[in-house]
């Protein structure tokens, strides 16, 4: 097992002739993903190395039965591909697209959610199920197969803490990049409960950064959920307040949003915190160690 | 994009929310010409993007035009909190009878608009939700039901409006709220305070706006609001070349790639002892010219005395960005010390490649932790 992707995926590609869309779409197909279809209006009938091209979900549906969908497409039209890609029954939408719009993404959030549909991002590297499934641009070649079910608001950060895993002989189950925007379609606690649903996972590494009040929803629903050990990382002790760093949602409004209360808050319900990425591989490998003792 | 208050204020009158008559001055001159043109009493304000300017003597009342020049003068270049006052909004002034707060913000727990409505304004609003939680009417708004009557009539009546005069003028600014907040893609928009005049007037004394910055393509006549001057000078650089970046207080500049992982290098340099000079995102860049651009901005900081380069190769190749950091020092001449800390991708390649070309001033590490300790030793 793993989450959200795995060897079942069946992946459409939307925006898939542009740029990034085909580079990625042919990296993921490289990894072994089953990429089954990708769509650009206007360009149906061709196809990217191998990938045959679709000018609408509807039709990738019909003829290619995908169950998950990546969206590539361009800031401006990236609210229309998700709701074209729901619309169409696709159960799990994983937007990469970064500088969507805050309210187009409000409403986005707000028609899928009832619709039980698993929506992952915007502004997100994606989702890595080493082994099978990659979807997004996740450098699978840092990862490995392995017990630690990891996820975080940041990309480069999360592919730093996997790799200081796998230099410690530890793996991943699945690597989930929720995104750094203010509106995001998966919580921390939307993949902690998969996680702790997950067979494979052991332990769950939460890398979290300054802004908003997720880190602290997931603190509790650790302390209530959880039985699974988790081990968190967060980002910006040092950022000031008002400044927003590098992502759209890091940003510390007043009191709130800190990475100090965040961390407080994580302790409070048993969760250890490492203070950098090298020191939460090690608490993680610590806590791996003694479950396989 | 943080507005003005009288930037704000446009685009409440825009959206048919009552505010009160005044024209902007950037001179004692102009203040006093406003003053002149407006009539009567006037109120001098300091528009900063900071709050607490009333009580730092950026407000004061004027009778006269010759007032509002003595006062414009005095407002004029005065710091607030950080912020130097280069734009005064002169209005006229209003009789106040009641002071109730409006706002609708964005919720990113709920993931709705959320509206709070309190008789009790013209005060810090995280103290009145804090001392008395219960005179605070807060409602959600489901974006894809928008705002309907009844929203704006649980306002009034949990809020305890009872003047019916009173109720249907703030319903009908709660409507017009909401409609600027869609409508300009606000992530604040806020009223504080909502006056009522002796005369039974409701209106907005006060703005506070905050606009997506990822949604300003669709409003090019807010993006012509930002006020370029009142950016860090090396911000502004920054944003002309495309690089994330935000000043900070100390001596260590930090490149890297990953908004996460620059934040956590500013961290770890904090934790052996240095303080970062700044917040620098490559983002998934790294060729030569984002890095010499990026290196300019982080020199025009006298500040900075080294430099920290923490490259996590990705789907960035780290080979790349080494040649990208040896070109960058073949086009400019640096004089701070600099360490390179590049992993993951083809980073043995990148080092290598530095190692050879060994600048003098330049240093290679191989773990974050190592070459944080090494630019604070430098």
């Amino acid at each position: 097992m793993a989450i959200i992707v795995d060897r079942d995926t069946r992946l459409v590609v939307q925006g898939i002739t542009g740029r990034e869309g085909s580079f990625h779409a042919t990296r993921n197909l490289h990894y072994g993903t089953n990429v089954v279809s990708g769509v650009t209006p206007g360009k149906g009938g061709e196809s990217v190395e191998g990938i045959p091209v679709f000018d609408t979900v509807r039709a990738a549906m019909k003829e290619t039965a995908p169950n998950v969908a990546m969206v590539f497409v361009p800031a401006r039209f990236a609210a229309d591909a998700i709701y074209e890609a729901v619309d169409a029954g696709i159960g799990t939408v994983i937007c990469i697209t970064e500088g969507i719009p805050a309210h187009d993404m409000l409403r986005v959030y707000n028609y899928v959610r009832p619709r039980g549909v698993t929506l992952v991002g915007p502004n997100c590297p994606g989702v890595l199920s080493p082994g099978k499934a990659n979807v997004g641009i996740i450098p699978a070649e840092i990862f490995s197969e392995g017990p630690v079910g990891l996820v975080s608001r940041s990309g480069t950060l999360t592919y730093q803490i996997g790799h200081e895993l796998t230099q410690l002989g530890i793996g991943q189950s699945t690597i989930v990049g929720i995104g750094g925007d203010p509106v995001v379609g998966s919580s921390f606690i939307d993949v902690l409960a998969r996680f702790e649903a997950d067979a494979e996972t052991e332990i769950v590494v939460m890398v979290g950064e300054i802004g908003g009040a997720e880190e602290e929803k997931a603190a509790e629903f650790i302390g209530a959920e959880m039985s699974k050990p988790v081990v968190a990382y967060i980002a910006g002790f040092t950022a000031p307040p008002g400044k927003t760093m590098g992502h759209a949602g890091a940003i510390i409004s007043g009191s709130a949003g800190t990475a100090q209360t965040k961390k407080e808050a994580l302790e409070a319900h048993g969760v250890r915190v490492g203070t950098n990425p090298t020191e939460v591989a090690r608490l993680a490998a610590e806590v791996v160690g003694s479950r396989a003792g | 994009m943080d507005l003005y208050e009288y930037q704000g204020k446009e685009l409440f009158a825009r959206a048919g929310i009552p505010v009160s008559e005044g024209r902007l001055a950037t001179t004692a001159e102009e203040a006093r010409a406003a003053a002149e043109e407006l009539g009567g009493q006037v109120v001098v304000k300091a528009q900063v993007l900071v709050g607490g300017r009333g009580k730092a003597g950026g407000i004061q009342l004027a009778d006269t035009p010759e007032q509002a020049e003595e006062h414009a003068a005095a407002i004029l270049g005065m710091d607030i909190r950080g912020h130097v006052v280069r734009r005064l909004w002169i209005e006229r002034a209003s009789d106040i009878a009641k002071e109730y707060y409006l706002s609708v913000t964005f919720d990113r727990g709920e993931k709705k608009p959320l509206f709070m409505l309190t008789t009790e304004g013209g005060v810090d609003i995280e103290e009145v939700a804090e001392k008395s939680p219960e005179a605070l009417a807060r409602l959600h708004v489901d974006p894809l039901e928008g705002l309907q009557p009844w929203h704006g009539r649980w306002l009034i009546f949990t809020a305890g409006i009872d003047s019916p005069s009173e109720q249907k003028q703030v319903t009908a600014i709660v409507e017009k709220l909401f409609g600027a907040f869609v409508d300009f893609d606000a992530m604040l928009c806020e009223i504080n305070p909502l006056i009522v005049t002796p005369d039974g007037e409701v209106k907005a004394l006060d703005s506070k706006f905050t606009v997506d910055d990822n949604a300003l393509y669709r409003h090019s006549d807010i993006a012509d609001m930002r006020d370029l001057e009142a950016a860090d000078p090396r911000e502004r650089l920054a944003r002309e070349k495309g690089v994330t970046y935000v000043k900070l207080d100390g001596e260590i500049g930090i490149l890297g790639n990953g908004a996460g992982l620059v934040m956590a290098t500013l961290d770890v340099i904090d934790q052996v002892g240095g303080r970062p000079a700044n917040f620098c995102d490559l983002g998934g860049g790294g060729d030569a010219q984002g890095v010499v651009e990026a290196l300019e901005v982080i020199t025009s900081d006298e500040q900075v005395n080294a430099i920290l380069f923490n490259i996590f190769g990705g789907i960035t190749r780290c080979d790349e960005v080494a040649r990208g950091i040896l070109t960058a020092l073949g086009q400019m001449e640096i004089r701070h010390p600099i360490v390179v800390r590049l992993d993951g991708t083809n980073a043995e390649e990148g080092r290598r490649l530095l190692t050879e070309a060994a600048p003098a001033n330049l240093y290679v590490e191989e773990t974050m932790l190592s070459a944080a300790e090494k630019v604070v030793s430098l």
